[in-house]
């Protein structure tokens, strides 16, 4: 399989875990080491290193995970995600580097239905073992703006 | 201070503190009456940080409640800030959120151009055009210009006011208040993000929850649950003079068992951490302190939460929706370490934070559960009800005393 086939196959499973509320499957999908982090297009132009979620280890993840289960309070609400083609931009044989735009709509208890964010996933990939999982996964968002809360990852 | 008259159509509001009528933060006719009396009134806003505008020229765009401003370092070093609306028309003068390096600021529409004071110097075409058309002779551009606000500066960041009346920005913090904007601002400070928060709520009810320090350990469970803020912890609440500036602090957790919580929600034995060098953190102030809010009256707070530093400005955008800016920051001489623990420490704060998320969705229950309820009150009663500093932060002392300086500054 060619690699771009093989980062939309990981983009499909990542998204499906997320969307059907299989969160736990989640963290699953990063190296032990790696970074999650969920930021804006802005805050990469200006050089900004924060993210409103930031994690550097898949430890940090799974609690993420764990605090949205048993700690955080919010609405129930689930996402859709529709996420592009990965345009590869680096690829040494031991890493993929990709960008990959992604569109979330978000569905809240009552039907409600909001564009909840677009952007692009920068993505550093390397296999382990059989499997190709991220080392980095940076979600660049489009806007600068969060409705109300993130709970559930993008 | 007289503001401009302004017709009162909502009911009086009852004397004292301990109840607010839902119709405060319902009514449709407040925001105009908010924006007039209060953000162009007697009160300080926040406009920026000095180090956002370094040199001669440097702007930002932002509001006072509503209004649209620019701040600008002036060519002598100084600072101004002046309504961001060209006085021909009304147009927007700057576009974007910011800009280096202008001489002056010219508008879009017919290119009448401002310096960057705020003073208008020249109109285009002001003489016609081959002598037909142009200005009255007797114009004289120098003459008009959009309001200007005095500005001060406290420990690097940028307050301005529209009114004659606003008393000098150190009296009207406090000294408690200006002792931990001091401790916290006072070095170079360095943005490592911004991003901001939509809040489906009236601005009121987020200036009730930064000031609200019995919520807490009830509403946020990953706080109580990780033992990094309990009531049981020592810290208290300080509440400025006029009421609507407040600190209040947590101290580093101690060791001793505590059944405070026995029963309650927010209380899960079982949870722990898989990675707790999420909370690693280093005691850079030296103050024990692990959690500081402080807020300046009407909308703005300085917070750290262990190594998570960040600034928080919240705006009106209309009655029932709010614009929350969270500023990241750090210290210019951060070290890695450092560094790398405000960057995992700001998993608690902000949109996504664990014990901020809530934060953002609770003011839109309250809208929702209230929504039929303009005639009926809240209950603001726990820690008594005057607005005095307390031990305790099982206590709603500065939310009290943001309504006696809300309704001192409004005249209701």
């Amino acid at each position: 399989m060619s690699a771009i086939l093989r980062l939309a196959e990981l983009n499909a499973a990542y998204a499906a875990a997320i969307d059907a509320d299989r969160l736990e499957a989640w963290p699953e999908f990063f190296h032990e080491t790696c970074l999650y982090k969920v930021t804006t297009a802005e805050n990469l132009r200006q050089g900004y290193a924060a993210g409103v979620i930031y994690a550097d280890t898949r430890a940090m993840l799974r609690d993420r995970v764990f605090a949205l289960r048993k700690a955080n309070i919010y609405e129930r609400q689930s996402y859709r995600h529709i996420v592009g083609l990965p345009r590869i931009t680096a690829d040494d044989g031991q890493e993929i580097a990709a960008e990959t735009p992604f569109l979330v709509v978000r569905t809240m208890q009552d039907g409600r239905m909001d564009l909840f964010a677009t952007g692009l996933y920068l993505d550093r990939v390397r296999h382990a073992g059989a499997s190709l999982l991220f080392a980095e996964r940076i979600v660049a968002c489009d806007s600068q703006r969060f409705d109300t809360l993130l709970a559930i990852p993008l | 201070m007289d503001g401009p008259a302004v017709p009162a159509p909502h009911p009086i509001l009852p004397d004292g503190l301990t109840r607010i009528p839902f119709w405060a933060y319902q009514d449709t006719t407040l925001p105009a009456e908010e924006q007039a009396r209060l953000f162009q009134g007697p009160t300080w806003n926040y406009l920026c940080l000095e180090q956002d505008i370094p040199d001669a020229g440097d702007w930002r765009t932002t509001f006072v409640g509503t209004m649209p401003v620019v701040v600008a370092r002036t060519a002598d070093g100084a600072i101004a800030a002046f309504e961001n609306r060209c006085v021909h028309r009304g147009s927007l003068i700057c576009l974007d959120q910011a800009g280096k390096g202008a001489k002056d600021f010219t508008c879009v529409y017919h290119a009448w151009r401002y310096d960057l004071g705020g003073t208008l110097r020249s109109v285009a075409f002001q003489h016609g055009i081959n002598g037909k058309g142009g200005m009255p002779d007797g114009f004289r551009p120098e003459a008009h210009g959009p309001r200007k606000l005095r500005v001060s500066t406290l420990c690097g960041l940028v307050f301005g006011t529209l009114s004659p009346a606003t008393p000098d920005i150190e009296a009207y913090v406090g000294p408690d208040v200006l002792a931990r904007i001091s401790r916290a601002a006072g070095r170079k400070l360095e943005v490592i993000g911004r991003f901001t928060e939509v809040l489906p709520n009236n601005w009121k009810l987020y200036a009730e929850n930064v000031r609200d320090t019995y919520h807490a350990s009830l509403l946020h469970v990953f706080f109580a649950t990780f033992k990094i803020n309990r009531l049981t912890q020592g810290g208290g609440v300080s509440v400025s003079p006029d009421g609507g500036c407040h600190v209040s602090e947590t101290l580093a957790p101690t060791d001793t068992v505590d059944t405070a919580y026995d029963g309650l929600r927010s209380v899960d034995a079982e949870l722990r951490l898989a990675d707790p060098s999420l909370l690693d953190s280093v005691d850079e102030h030296g103050d024990g302190v692990s959690q500081q809010i402080v807020s300046v009256f009407p909308n703005f707070v300085l917070q750290r939460t262990r190594n998570a530093f960040a600034l928080r400005h919240f705006l009106p955008r209309g009655v029932d929706r709010t614009d929350l800016h969270w500023i990241f920051l750090g210290y210019a001489d951060d070290t890695a370490e450092l560094r790398t623990s405000r960057l995992r420490q700001i998993n608690l704060t902000g949109p996504a934070g664990y014990v901020s998320l809530e934060d953002g969705c609770i003011g839109g229950f309250v809208e929702r559960g209230a929504a039929a309820a303009a005639d009926q009150t809240t209950i603001l009663e726990m820690g008594g009800e005057g607005t005095e500093s307390q031990q305790s932060r099982a206590s709603e002392t500065a939310v009290r005393g943001f309504w006696k300086q809300w309704r001192a500054t409004m005249r209701l």
